[in-house]
């Protein structure tokens, strides 16, 4: 019995440090974004790794949501005699929710996981102690133009979804199933607000803070070789995931 | 000068170093031996701040480098250079670029003048027109040359060498100690080399000290510890196996 406690108490004492150290890591990595000089030929690199690589993975989920979304609510839709509001529907729950959302998940494995890997390989071939070993952060050439990339990526990605998704349900809703082009679009004109807009860009902004915090962190602390990588890059994608999720939440009650 | 003083640090409860003690005169070649897994580029680690320690100091002229951090840590960091066991070249750049990223990051000196700098240091460790490969086209020894030009690029007083002659073929640890000592004149640093590389590295140190079971067992001239009574330095430096952990491993 004695044990079992002592187990439960190691685990809890190890995950309290996980998160101090992680917090600490979020702590520099908002430091030395304001310490000059800004490795900017480095964050316009990550623009292009991150979010211009990103786009056609974007444009093609962001269809097939759009498409999805068209045919769901429009049998939804049908049962209440509302089909009418087949544009403002998709439009709302593209822009709010699953733009930025969807979005987040579809570039944390892609991207997020290729950070881990990057930093993590730096880590066990000993390239970030060098850096440091020159007197130079690695904070300021791994993980602060990665973040600063992200938060210009992560909102123009979730809104490039969202006008694809529109579409997509504006060809499934108009053009398959015989909704006229302009109650489809009209519709999003009277509902959609900027708040929506807004609100969605906001929560992108958030997601790509999280996903280079969790990606850059795991790659950073990664340990034991190969296996370590592997094992990182794994949990940097269930941690981003699953915290894009959680503060989604968070983030719904409070703006709702 | 640097002073190790008291030096304890462990590992997920497991003790790497129990109480180091020594010291590094300014200008000497000063080189840590000991077996494989006994702390000894933990011990470097901790010369340069990478590594804090559990307890004890490090005293680089006076000043305890473990409890420094920011930018007082990066100031005395600057007179230090790390030569890593694999080089540690950063693999996305070229061998040029790689000599030339301290100088283009630290410094305010012309493309043209960086240019002149690296391609003077890689022609010193014999990298002349090699420039242009990535880390992964080149072998090991020209690896770790390249790392050194990276090194001295820098201009260092201290320079801290982790095994850097693991894995190499003997003409080429000739090479590579040779490349040290001419460096050492060349440029007149204090270089501390963790090693085990027997018996080459007692025509390369001034002093020597043999570390094992986390401790500095003893500190002497390569006279000295080649004639070591210690039964531990006597077998390390003739290259013995103890016959009774051996037997008793064998049951």
């Amino acid at each position: 019995m004695f044990l079992f406690f002592q187990k439960i108490g190691a685990l809890v004492l190890g995950w309290l440090r996980e998160m101090g150290r992680m917090f600490v890591f979020l702590g520099e990595t908002v430091y030395w974004t304001f310490i000059p000089p800004l490795k900017f030929g480095r964050v316009i690199r990550q623009i292009g790794f991150i979010g211009a690589k990103s786009a056609p993975l974007i444009v093609l989920t962001g269809a097939f949501t759009g498409m999805i979304l068209g045919l769901q609510v429009y049998y939804t839709l049908t049962k209440f005699g509302a089909e009418a509001y087949l544009g403002p529907a998709v439009a709302l729950s593209l822009i709010r929710e699953l733009g930025p959302v969807l979005a987040a998940l579809m570039v944390t494995g892609r991207a997020g996981s290729a950070l881990t890997a990057e930093i993590g390989i730096m880590r066990i071939t000993e390239q970030v102690d060098a850096l440091e070993s020159m007197s130079l952060s690695p904070y300021r050439y791994l993980v602060v133009p990665n973040l600063l990339a992200a938060l210009v990526s992560f909102p123009l990605l979730a809104s490039i979804f969202n006008v694809v998704g529109i579409w997509g349900g504006y060809l499934i809703g108009v053009k398959l199933l015989g909704l006229s082009s302009g109650t489809y679009y009209s519709g999003i004109e009277g509902f959609v607000v900027l708040r929506d807009v807004t609100d969605g860009l906001i929560k992108s902004l958030c997601f790509g803070a999280i996903v280079v915090w969790v990606s850059c962190y795991q790659g950073y602390y990664t340990r034991h070789g190969a296996e370590g990588v592997s094992r990182a890059t794994t949990t940097s994608v269930v941690m981003s995931s699953t915290l894009i999720l959680v503060w989604d939440y968070f983030l719904n009650s409070v703006m709702l | 000068m640097i002073q190790v003083l008291g030096l304890h640090k462990s590992f997920e409860g497991q003790q790497v170093l129990r109480g180091v003690d020594f010291s590094v005169n300014t200008g000497e070649v000063f080189a840590v031996i000991g077996g494989s897994g006994q702390g000894k580029s933990v011990l470097l680690k901790h010369l340069l701040g990478l590594l804090k320690p559990d307890s004890g100091q490090v005293l680089v002229d006076g000043e305890d480098i473990s409890q420094l951090a920011g930018p007082a840590l990066y100031r005395l960091r600057d007179r230090f250079g790390y030569l890593f066991q694999g080089g540690a070249l950063f693999d996305s750049l070229t061998l040029f670029d790689n000599v030339a990223f301290p100088l283009r990051e630290k410094t305010k000196l012309s493309r043209r003048d960086v240019r002149d700098r690296v391609e003077e240091e890689l022609a010193k460790v014999g990298l002349s027109g090699m420039g242009h490969k990535y880390p992964a086209e080149v072998s090991g020894g020209m690896k770790k040359r390249a790392a050194f030009a990276r090194v001295l690029v820098m201009r260092p007083q201290i320079v801290l060498f982790d095994e850097p002659t693991t894995g190499l073929d003997p003409v080429l640890v000739d090479s590579v100690h040779k490349l040290i000592l001419w460096g050492k004149n060349a440029y007149g640093f204090t270089a501390v080399i963790v090693t085990h590389e027997i018996p080459e590295i007692f025509s390369v140190a001034d002093r020597i000290g043999m570390l094992s079971g986390g401790v500095m067992l003893e500190v002497g001239t390569p006279d000295e510890i080649q004639n070591s009574k210690i039964p531990e330095i006597y077998r390390f430096v003739r290259g013995i196996s103890d016959t009774a952990a051996v037997s008793g491993g064998l049951g």
